[in-house]
């Protein structure tokens, strides 16, 4: 037996196409049964009937493409209807989708019923060969190669080997090199921001200063620092790590003493940039000063240092140190560790 | 002069118009040596069959809408206000890309519906490419000769991921920026490399001006060209090793048995087209994908809650989500396992499905091909596995929602990630274990009802009195697929001691591989079919009831 043969299981070898006599083996395989006619293959009035109506679904495709085109025409874009139980949607969006659907839809079912009752639905075998080569070509490959390995000399000229090997290892350096400049270097860029002190508190939503009576018990104002619009070329790598919540706390309930020192008469300032992966947090629930990231729902404690109390982010909320200069809120110091997510250099 | 012309003025006038434009062709590319192999190929029939096509339709349908898509969208990152014609957005600051997806979305007659299209068509194509890796998963069509081709096709449900990924990023809204701002956090979780990846990637700080035209060179030219190599090199494997087929009277390991392609196979199969093409406009007609007017553009400080990916990337999402945010300090360093963990559990637990094929034929020590298909309860320890595997990834997929999964249900956040926590390493074992046994129990019945006839429904009196079910003994075609199947021996480690009497030395991963192995196919994992000895027996008159 060939290696090529053994790779084909022999358990079915006897077992040939046609009947084998029962008494033998009952479980042998009986071969493939015969062929039961359809009605469409002996009744021509039948046949007729699915040749009907393979046409009629390839009519209906060619009036839905032209319902599509008159749609295209005719159906403003900005139109909107209501159609139970969709709502209010678009009249354009919603007629072009349709007939263009029934279109290809229509297509697909006549072919589909075409072959399933007109074409010969005859079950037919083919042979199958093993993948593998047989020996005599794997044999001819393998002296082809070692003919061809020989002639190059590739084993005996070591030198020629060594250093093709070297340059080949080599050259892709080039271009590993030219992808120095997608970006520049992280330097301290991870652990700066836009505050420092003196820097005031401006309300995200007026654009103003904010003074600490405009911070209300049980909510969360957001603040950014000043100088920094929304027109500003890079506003949004600046407010990606600059944006800042704050909250009113009555002093007795903050548990953390430097807390405590950072804030002013119960207002805290956070960063806003969860610790985790980077989501703005963006709830607040009063009564326990827990705020919630949306995202994968870490939850810190406003009123405990801005600890981690569930979910999978790693470490507290970087905290502001705030203090009040000529009735305004401002920064007492820039911020004391990275805002957002961890990196390696964190420390 | 070629053959080609004499032929040609021989019948000058006689060859229609068809057959001379074929000898043309044929005369530079031999098209009928490659159309005498393959014209009338075989192709078994089977619903199951069909599911690697709604993944390849599907795949031509995103490639043909996204064709369309770059013919109006602008993947820029420059800041404009909004003038466009949806008015609850004007004076609005956004990028161009947000601008433009807004534009195919108001302004270009149909850019809706084609942008709608390409997104369902994306989901769906994802989907059907998982379910069509659990069909050859469960029916063993992975085995020799298609291990390559399982990898292929691995390899482009991967990439699918991260196409889908990349295109869902690109109107740059707040969801999908909500998104690229994860993917950054994960980036800067890496030890050592993190932060000059995130500069690299990013173009500077995040968001920068860079990742959305980054994210489109990707999504629309790398990452599909990639995946447009190795599917048709999938597609080649499929015919160059012909199809599987499920076992059958006929049908043997060294035939396949069905219709030729042309003309029924390339009926169907084109028909096919058109009705995933056909049904999934219709969705697109009828049922909004990622309104991104609604959600608004990308602004690193909001966000929209119960924000959630697209369903593809659910199971990456609920191992990140569930994680606890385990960070570890030393020498001014941190590293942080909350993020890096998942991050390498997600790509482990699709390993282990990818390599699965390998494992197997080493277990069970198989070197021959196999062309007949597998019933999944035939295999129970493969199926088993598959399920458990099946079973790890859906409870992700619940702690990627569980946000929604609280909000609907009304259970807490804490109690839906313990339970996914808990279930993630339980849930597969439970499931292995019940999967076996129903396996078991299904081989059972399948002896049982070789040697002692299906029941018939009809009951029968005995002159004693007593009432039986009378049995119909199955015919020749049914006892063969009941009984076909292989049942291999376990691998055996061998005596103990060589003959000189000398302890053999047994490596590690004999014992391994034995163990394994009777894991698969030994006694307590497997059910004797019946023998054609005992089938007699009964048969002859002693077996009644
Ligand atoms: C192969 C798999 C692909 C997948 C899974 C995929 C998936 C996606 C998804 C989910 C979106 C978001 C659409 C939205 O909701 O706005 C998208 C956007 C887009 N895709 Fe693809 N895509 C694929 C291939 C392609 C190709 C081949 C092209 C172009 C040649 C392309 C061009 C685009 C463009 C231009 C957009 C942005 C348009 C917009 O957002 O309005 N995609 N893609
Ligand atoms: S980003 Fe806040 S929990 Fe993940």
């Amino acid at each position: 037996m060939s290696e090529t043969e053994e790779n084909l299981p022999s358990e079915r070898e006897t077992a040939h196409e046609g009947a084998v006599v029962k008494a033998e083996n009952p479980f042998a395989d009986p071969g493939l049964p015969p062929h039961e006619h359809r009605v469409q293959d002996t009744d021509e009035r039948a046949a007729k009937r699915s040749e009907r109506a393979v046409a009629f679904l390839f009519l209906v495709s060619m009036l839905a493409t032209v319902a599509f085109i008159a749609s295209y025409v005719a159906i403003p874009i900005d139109k909107i209807v209501y159609i139970f139980p969709l709502g209010h949607i678009s009249a354009l969006n919603f007629a072009l989708g349709l007939t263009l659907g029934v279109a290809l839809f229509c297509i697909g079912a006549g072919a589909v019923h075409w072959a399933r009752t007109l074409m010969s639905d005859e079950e037919v075998a083919d042979e199958r060969h093993p993948i593998a080569a047989a020996p005599e070509v794997k044999a001819k490959v393998l002296a082809d190669f070692a003919d061809g390995a020989r002639e190059s000399q590739f084993g005996r000229r070591k030198l020629i080997r060594n250093t093709m090997f070297g340059a080949l290892a080599l050259v892709p350096l080039s271009g590993v090199v030219l992808l120095r400049d997608l970006g520049p270097l992280p330097e301290k860029k991870l652990r700066t921001t836009g505050w420092k002190k003196g820097i005031r508190l401006v309300n995200q939503s007026t654009n103003l200063p904010l003074r600490p009576e405009d911070i209300a018990v049980g909510s969360l104002t957001f603040a950014k620092p000043e100088g920094l619009e929304e027109s500003d070329e890079e506003f949004n790598e600046k407010i990606a790590k600059d944006a800042l919540m704050l909250v009113r706390i009555q002093p007795q309930n903050i548990k953390d003493k430097q807390e405590l020192a950072w804030s002013h008469e119960g207002i805290v300032a956070y960063s806003k940039i969860c610790t985790h992966v980077g989501c703005p947090i963006s709830l607040y629930e009063q009564q326990t000063h827990h705020v919630l990231c949306p995202c994968h729902q870490s939850t810190f404690d406003l009123s405990d240092g801005g600890r981690v109390i569930f979910g999978p982010a790693g470490h507290a909320l970087p905290q502001l140190h705030i203090t009040v200069k000529d009735g305004f809120l401002e920064a007492a110091s820039g911020f004391a560790e990275p805002v957002g997510p961890s990196f390696w250099e964190r420390g | 002069m070629s053959n080609e012309t004499t032929a040609t003025t021989a019948r000058r006038g006689q060859a229609p118009r068809g057959e001379r434009i074929a000898d043309w062709a044929d005369g530079r590319l031999g098209i009928y040596s490659l159309a005498k192999a393959n014209m009338r190929k075989i192709f078994p029939d089977h619903w199951s069959f069909m599911l690697g096509e709604v993944a390849l339709y599907s795949f031509i349908i995103i490639i043909l809408t996204g064709v369309y898509l770059t013919l109006f969208f602008h993947p820029s990152m420059a800041e404009v206000t909004y003038h466009g014609s949806y008015v609850p957005m004007h004076g609005i600051k956004m990028t161009q890309a947000f601008e433009s997806t807004l534009h195919i979305s108001f302004d270009v007659r149909g850019g809706l519906l084609i942008r709608q299209i390409h997104h369902w068509a994306a989901l769906v194509f994802l989907a059907a490419m998982m379910v069509h890796m659990m069909r050859v998963f469960f029916t063993g069509a992975f085995r020799k000769p298609r291990e390559v081709n399982w990898l292929f096709g691995f390899l482009l449900f991967v990439l699918g991921m991260f196409t889908g990924f990349t295109g869902y990023s690109l109107p740059d809204d707040l969801l999908s920026g909500t998104g690229v701002r994860f993917i950054e956090g994960v980036i800067l979780a890496m030890p050592l490399i993190g932060s000059y990846l995130q500069m690299f990637i990013f173009g500077g700080e995040f968001p920068g001006h860079d990742i959305i035209p980054r994210f489109f060179t990707i999504h629309v030219l790398l990452l599909p060209g990639i995946m447009l190599g190795l599917l048709v090199a999938h597609l080649i494997l499929v015919i160059y090793h012909k199809h599987t087929q499920f076992p059958g009277a006929g049908k043997t390991n060294n035939n396949v048995v069905g219709m030729p392609l042309l003309p029924v196979y390339m009926a169907k199969a084109g028909g096919f087209f058109f009705l995933v093409f056909g049904v999934i406009a219709v969705i697109a007609a009828v049922a909004s994908i990622n309104p991104v007017w609604a959600i608004g553009p990308y602004r690193p400080d909001q966000v929209s809650t119960g924000a959630q990916p697209d369903w593809y990337m659910g199971f990456a999402e609920g191992l990140v989500r569930v994680m606890p945010g385990w960070e570890w300090n030393f020498w001014g360093h941190t590293i942080n396992f909350g993020v890096l963990i998942p991050i390498l559990v997600f790509p482990l637990v699709l390993v282990a499905i990818a390599v699965y094929p390998f494992v197997e034929s080493w277990v069970r020590g198989d070197k021959r091909e196999h062309h007949i298909l597998d019933r999944p309860r035939n295999v129970p320890t493969r199926t088993a596995f598959g399920v458990a595997w099946l079973v790890a990834y859906f409870v992700m997929l619940i702690g990627g929602g569980n946000d929604l999964w609280a909000t609907h249900f009304h259970l807490s956040i804490n109690s839906i990630t313990w339970f996914v926590r808990i279930a993630f390493f339980v849930g597969p074992v439970l499931a292995f274990i019940a999967t076996k046994r129903i396996c078991l129990g299904l081989q059972r019945r399948d002896k049982d009802k070789v040697l002692h006839g299906r029941e018939s429904g009809i009951i029968k009196r005995l002159p004693h009195g007593e009432f039986i079910e009378v049995h119909e003994p199955l015919n020749q075609e049914q006892l063969h697929f009941l009984t076909q199947h292989e049942q291999p021996e376990p691998v055996e480690l061998g005596p103990e001691v060589d003959e000189n009497g000398v302890r053999r030395k047994l490596k590690r991963s004999q014992k391994l591989r034995a163990k394994l192995s009777k894991g698969y196919y030994g006694e307590d994992n497997v059910i004797p079919k019946p023998t054609v000895e005992e089938y007699k027996e009964i048969t002859s008159g002693h077996g009644h009831h």
